[in-house]
């Protein structure tokens, strides 16, 4: 650490470096203030793993942004070697909770009862300030329309913020929402970039509710498991960000061992869903509307640079999409191919040939097996990645609207300071000195707002580019990894399909 | 480089199916006395025209060696003219040639054209050198497909010395043979109804006496259908596969899209995995055509090789029923003709009988010994192609397999490296740093020394 402090103290002469340096220095000064005392204490214990507090010790002297840009890296290759950060893959923690038999390899028995056996403990693994959290299995819960299901958290961690090492809580999906909401109203504001949650889906969820009959179960299960794998994500997402992971209401979302009061607002057709929606039409119309003059070319070049990764993921997205669809086709066409070759060699005379012919009708129905996996990888591990990151940017977009947002704000206040400026001098010109005492009064409020105002707007510029440069290192290493990972599977795949076709062959040969 | 080099191998994996049926089918007819090759073929508009090379060293013709140019109506009448003639009903015909269909590659195309605005004018010519490709594929297989019914005529012992036949492959001039018109078209199909019923008539009530023909027939008509079924079902898988391989070309396009626009450590990895993808599709893509090749194709000319076996067994059938009526006319005019002495009309029915047992029997026999040749000839074939299908798949998959563990040990490689590259720069910065203070120590004490 100390050859890292080194180049800044050494560097400070550098003019030119001297304006990024002013600017990580306050944004500690913001970190920490967001901060609540009791947190960083707690924290403080702890041999700090996350990137804002290795901020708060290293880079209040940092000169380059790339530094803490690198500096960031290496945590977050960390924090990634502990908590894997892939759709949902946590094999890590499979493989360390085995003697938890509710562990997921058991996930999506949907009639089960709830399995409480997670008092086992596994010391060995504990390491510094981690979060491991799983969805281990779904229930539901009660009968007809007003059934719901309930998704089993399970939460090791050695946070002291908890009050045990091992949690599980059953939570449901307007709990999820509800999760969402409460962290974006208070921290949307600061310039935080809040995973957004999933999508709510009224004809797969009402499916569920009013499922009866066989492949209705199967299609819910589906959903149900899709979800469960969403929800695993966005928990995860926030247990990876430095200064959400620490807030009240996540912990008490994992922690508390009863219902969480019902979050209403979240439900489409409640009252405050239907001011949501006009709330939203209004911020679109805002956000259309309203350019604001951009100063700071960062902004500028982001901003653009997102849009065209909104434009190219949904692209891309549609593109994985079809090949999903056009997978799952062909594995079922090779299942229909498979019964078609068993019924042709039921009636082919020839013995030899109708054994092989029985055994190729067993290799495609393998094949067919092979490739509905290959679907289920494309979506689960590729397409889910795109969609996460659809959202996230997303969510990025809404962080940069309330930095305009905070801009408007500043105009206004500016607006008004000037007008109250021009009345004063005017009522000083025409004399009226009783009146100008007010005045001066209400100048100095509104110069007071703007400061405050101006302030914000510094806080919430810093504290973007800083989510920002997380945002996009996360990213790096979530791409990187998945697509590794998809790669892997898809050898996986192939040589299972190696595999079922030698077992052919001797037959093949034996035919004649 | 590559697809040019899998042409030929595909190229030379038709003409195995080609040579197969007749292989086997006459072991002892491999003196070559008559070869017959397409050696060319040209697509004019909506018809191709097929150059049918023969050679010969039978005394029938009169050279040895010439060649014709056909087009796919003559193919089809020759093969009506074989169906037709009564000589041949106890023999299988080959199947005549699938009509040239060139229709979906061709509103492929179109749609493709539609579709030029909607993608990038990279991803477009692929799409549009994929359906070349595959239109490429489909000709050959036309080609191929003719080649075969050909070669199967000339191999076959009574086939090759059929006149029409001989015309067919010497009579260098246009053979004047037009589509049907719409009345001969409507009479074939009265007629073809007409036959079928009258198998479902016959069918139901000639009673065979011999079980191998009963059996046979029972099978076949089994057989027929699912084979058939088989064929539907395989070609829709391939085309589902060919769609999957379809899909690499947009992804990987959109992922170079991507990362023009992308994060700079990204973009890099971005365009390996692009182009794996792009490997990936050929790969996918072969696979699809083998499978189309070894499986369709196999299932599909035994659709119409039974068909013609089915035909056959018709044929002998027809003939058994008409035997039958000429041993009940036969009876009718003896009990009639019980008092008058050697009756014109007994005579005439004895002939007929004699002559209709005759037929039967030499039909019998003749139709015996070709279906049990069909069956050895399917079951190499299916021997043989089940064989390489299995092969070709497990070489694709290794194929794939290999690819991708190329682009994971780069990906894994360039990994290590960029983490090298920031130690490293992290370091150089540090050390640079010392050399500055260190610079700086020493300028100071100079300053001093001063």
């Amino acid at each position: 650490m100390t050859d890292e402090k080194l180049p800044p103290m050494m560097a400070t002469d550098d003019p030119v470096d001297d304006e990024d340096d002013d600017i990580f220095s306050s944004t500690i000064d913001d970190l920490s203030s967001l901060r609540n005392e009791e947190l960083f204490a707690s924290l403080a214990t702890v041999p700090p793993p996350l990137t804002n507090i290795s901020l708060n010790e290293g880079s209040s002297t940092l000169l380059e942004s790339d530094v803490p840009l690198n500096n960031d890296h290496k945590e977050v290759q960390q924090m990634t070697s502990k908590n894997v950060i892939s759709n949902g893959f946590e094999e890590e923690i499979n493989s360390k909770e085995n003697d938890t038999p509710s562990a997921s390899e058991e996930i999506n028995q949907v009639e089960d009862i709830p399995n409480v056996s997670i008092n086992n403990m596994n010391f060995e693994n504990i390491e510094n300030g981690f979060i491991k959290i799983s969805i281990s299995e779904t229930t539901k819960v009660g009968e007809g329309m007003s059934s719901y299901v309930a998704y089993r958290i399970v939460t090791r961690s050695n946070m002291t913020m908890f009050k045990t090492n091992n949690m599980a809580v059953l939570r449901r999906f307007s709990d999820f929402l509800g999760l969402h909401n409460k962290l974006t109203e208070k921290y949307l504001r600061n310039g935080r970039l809040i995973p957004p949650a999933p999508q709510k889906n009224m004809l797969g969820s009402t499916r569920i509710k009013i499922s009866g009959n066989q492949s209705d179960q199967a299609t819910s299960a589906e959903f149900i498991e899709k979800r469960r794998l969403a929800l695993e994500r966005f928990l995860k997402r926030i247990a990876l960000h430095p200064i959400l992971r620490n807030d009240k209401s996540f912990a008490d979302f994992l922690e508390q061992d009863c219902e969480l009061p019902k979050a209403t607002s979240t439900s489409a057709l409640s009252g405050a869903g239907v001011m949501r929606l006009f709330n939203k039409v209004g911020e679109t119309v805002n956000k259309i509307t309203y350019k604001m003059d951009e100063n700071e070319p960062w902004f500028e070049e982001k901003e653009v640079q997102i849009e065209n990764l909104d434009l190219q993921l949904r692209n891309l997205h549609g593109a994985v999409e079809v090949l999903v669809i056009n997978r799952k086709e062909l594995a079922h066409s090779s299942g229909s191919f498979a019964k078609s070759a068993a019924v042709l060699s039921n009636c082919e005379e020839h013995t030899g040939l109708s054994r092989a012919l029985s055994q190729l009708a067993d290799v495609f129905e393998k094949v067919e097996s092979v490739r509905t996996e290959q679907a289920n990888t494309d979506f689960s591990i590729f397409c889910e990645l795109l969609k996460d990151y659809i959202g996230l940017i997303g969510a990025v977009k809404n962080v940069f609207h309330e930095r305009v947002k905070v801009y408007q704000n500043m105009q206004h206040a500016q607006m008004i300071l000037t007008k109250k400026r021009e009345q004063k001098t005017k009522l000083e010109l025409t004399g009226r000195l009783d009146k100008v005492g007010f005045v001066t009064n209400e100048v100095s409020e509104w110069e007071s707002k703007l400061s405050r105002c101006q302030d914000e707007f510094d806080q919430i510029s810093k504290t973007i580019k800083v989510e920002f440069e997380q945002f996009e290192i996360n990213r790096i290493k979530e791409f990187k990894m998945v697509i590794s990972s998809y790669l892997e599977e898809m050898i996986n795949h192939q040589t299972l399909i190696i595999k079922h076709w030698q077992a052919f062959i001797p037959e093949a040969k034996a035919i004649a | 480089m590559l697809s040019d080099e899998f042409d030929v191998e595909e190229n030379n994996s038709q003409s195995d199916i080609l040579n197969e049926g007749s292989n086997s089918e006459n072991v002892d007819l491999s003196d070559n006395s008559l070869q017959v090759v397409i050696s060319d073929a040209l697509s004019e508009k909506d018809r191709v025209k097929f150059t049918v090379l023969s050679k010969t060293t039978l005394p029938d013709f009169q050279r040895s060696e010439f060649s014709v140019v056909r087009q796919h109506e003559e193919f089809i009448w020759l093969h009506d003219q074989f169906e037709e003639n009564e000589d041949y009903a106890g023999f299988i015909i080959p199947p005549a040639p699938p009509r040239p269909d060139f229709d979906s590659s061709r509103e492929k195309l179109q749609k493709l054209g539609e579709g030029e605005g909607t993608m990038t004018k990279e991803e477009f010519l692929k799409m549009k050198k994929e359906l070349e490709a595959e239109y490429l594929a489909t000709f050959k297989k036309t080609v191929a497909m003719h080649e075969m019914f050909l070669s199967r005529l000339a191999q076959h012992p009574v086939f090759r010395y059929d006149t029409n036949f001989r015309v067919f492959l010497e009579y260098d001039q246009d053979l004047a043979v037009r589509t049907k018109n719409k009345k001969e078209l409507f009479e074939e199909i009265m007629k073809s109804l007409s036959k079928t019923t009258d198998e479902y008539l016959l069918s139901a009530t000639v009673r065979d006496v011999n079980d191998f023909f009963e059996q046979e027939k029972n099978f076949l008509i089994d057989y027929y259908g699912h084979l058939k079924d088989a064929t539907m079902k395989s070609d829709k898988m391939v085309n589902k596969h060919k769609d999957v391989a379809d899909c690499y070309i947009k992804i990987s396009s959109c992922l170079v899209q991507l990362s023009t626009f992308d994060h700079r450590e990204l973009d890099w990895f971005l365009n390996r995995f692009s182009e794996t993808l792009e490997k990936l599709r050929k790969v996918e893509g072969r696979v699809a055509s083998d499978e189309d090749l070894k499986l369709s194709d196999t299932l599909r000319y035994y659709v119409g090789d039974s068909f013609a076996a089915k035909r056959l067994l018709y044929r002998r059938l027809r003939c058994l029923a008409n035997y039958e009526t000429a041993n009940r006319n036969l009876e009718k005019a003896r009990a009639k003709n019980k008092d008058v002495h050697a009756a014109q009309e007994v005579y005439d029915a004895e002939a007929t009988q004699q002559i209709s047992c005759e037929k039967f029997e030499v039909m019998s026999d003749k139709g015996k010994e070709e279906l049990i040749d069909f069956k050895a000839r399917r079951v190499s074939t299916f021997n043989k192609n089940l064989l390489e299908l299995a092969e070709w798949e497990i070489k694709h998959a290794q194929h794939q397999i290999d690819i991708l563990k190329t682009s994971l040990e780069m990906i894994n490689s360039e990994e290590k490296k960029s983490t090298l590259n920031i130690e490293l720069a992290r370091r150089y910065q540090g050390s640079n740093c010392f050399n500055l203070f260190m610079s700086m120590n020493l300028n100071n004490l100079f300053v001093s020394f001063n």
